[in-house]
């Protein structure tokens, strides 16, 4: 599986031109803030459309402005997990680790709700609300609300960034995992040396 | 029960007929203006936003004259009403109904668009990634995130029905039993010789249905879990 981005995302008067073809295992977009790290993220999930460019994950083609080719967000198979978790305020935690896994497509299924609340410690927040969450909780949440939605690769921005030191440590053991135990292709956004050195196969330094 | 009489149970089942029928109608206009003004982008959009403030602003007489112009039985409206459902407004109470919508719109269309765009659109980007299409996103997060808004607007929309005097009084006259709702009867009382205790049990009707709608506002807004409850 490899990632290939080769896209101009116009965001307000500022102009990204990403070109990258990059092999499998965690993939670290390494670079400061402002740097258009999320708007790349964006662009492979569907949710920013580029000016112009191709986007390719493994064999399937998401977007491609010669061959007007654009993917809807829902039909690219991707988990994305956002800096802020963005869980669905109004549903429980078991209702949203269940939204995508429910809208799956029985074969595109590769994790149940069991397996998952297993593989993340999150058995006993399943009755929450997420406003009653822990950020680290919260973070679990979202990546399990992720890998049940029978993702083909991951899209992380920053799933460290609003933790506390333990809580760091905590979930990165759980990135970890994903990696190696469910060899998940994983795009990942940071800021922070020691995190991409720690976790990535691959940097790809981003603008600075 | 003796404390009112038969006439004034009759006044008071109007008053809330019309102010249901009124909301009911008002909703999906209301909620698709809202929408419009919340999310639309397109040439217009201003002077629509005042269009929808208009009976807010204008003399309640004036709007009640322009539907009486609009829907009485040579207005174009009324004749397309009546030839293609049979369904008349002037000097019934359908058309208190039709004035009361008409007066509470422009709240409604305030409280819901707040509500709409106090939505966080990063969630509907989260829905999408998770395999929700459009539709599937609105029904499933955008809309359950509105509600407080929506519920804020048909409790305020239905407080300005049962309080709409000018326009319906303009429009459908007050005829007791057919279009004459509290305030009309309140009114009716007070030119009659000796109609101070009637006005008084009516006033005091008025005052407890209208604490009834704000508390069950606030039990609605409670229990759709969000928030301190406080709607208005």
């Amino acid at each position: 599986m490899s990632f290939e981005i080769d896209v101009a995302i116009e965001r307000g008067e500022a102009r990204i031109v990403a070109n990258y073809t990059v092999p499998k295992g965690l993939i670290a977009l390494f670079g400061p803030s402002g740097a258009g790290k999320t708007s790349i993220l964006d662009a492979v999930a569907g949710l920013l459309r580029p000016v112009r460019g191709r986007i390719a994950v493994g064999e399937t083609v998401l977007f491609d402005s010669e061959r007007r080719i654009d993917l809807p967000p829902e039909r690219r198979a991707c988990g994305y997990v956002f800096q802020d978790g963005r869980l669905f305020p109004h549903k429980s935690v078991r209702d949203n680790l269940l939204y995508g896994w429910r809208l799956a497509p029985a074969d595109q299924r590769w994790m149940g709700l069991d397996e998952a609340v297993d593989f993340l410690g999150i058995g006993h927040l399943l009755g929450r609300m997420p406003r009653t969450l822990s950020g680290g909780e919260a973070q679990r949440v979202a990546i399990g609300r992720a890998l049940l939605r029978g993702p083909k690769f991951l899209l992380m921005d920053e799933p460290l960034s609003s933790l506390d030191m333990p809580r760091r440590e905590e979930i990165m053991q759980v990135i970890l995992r994903v990696r190696d135990e469910l060899r998940l292709p994983i795009l990942y956004v940071s800021h922070d040396r020691a995190e991409v050195e720690r976790l990535a196969d691959t940097v790809i330094p981003i603008g600075g | 029960m003796g404390l009112f009489s038969p006439e004034e149970w009759q006044i008071v089942a109007l008053s809330l007929r019309v102010s249901g029928v009124a909301i009911l109608l008002a909703l999906p206009p209301a909620f698709a203006l809202a929408w419009l003004l919340a999310r639309g982008r397109f040439p217009g959009k201003v002077l629509l936003d005042a269009l929808v403030h208009l009976p807010l602003v204008l003399p309640p007489v004036v709007t009640g004259w322009m539907l009486l112009l609009a829907f009485g039985a040579n207005g174009p409206a009324g004749r397309f009403f009546a030839e293609t459902l049979g369904l008349t407004f002037m000097f019934r109470w359908t058309g208190a109904a039709l004035a009361a919508a008409v007066m509470a719109l422009p709240l409604m269309v305030r409280a819901m668009r707040l509500s709409i765009e106090a939505v966080d659109r990063r969630l509907e980007g989260a829905a999408r990634t998770l395999g929700a299409g459009p539709w599937r996103t609105f029904f499933t997060v955008t809309l359950p995130l509105t509600m407080p808004g929506v519920l804020a607007g048909l409790v305020l929309g239905f407080a300005r029905s049962i309080g709409e005097f000018g326009a319906t009084i303009t429009f459908v006259s007050n005829i007791p039993g057919e279009t004459q709702t509290l305030p009309l009867a309140i009114y009716a009382a007070l030119q009659v010789p000796g109609g101070e205790a009637a006005v008084t049990r009516l006033a005091v009707i008025s005052v407890l249905l209208s604490l009834a709608a704000l508390v069950a506002s606030e039990i609605l807004a409670r229990r759709s879990g969000r928030g301190p409850g406080h709607v208005l």
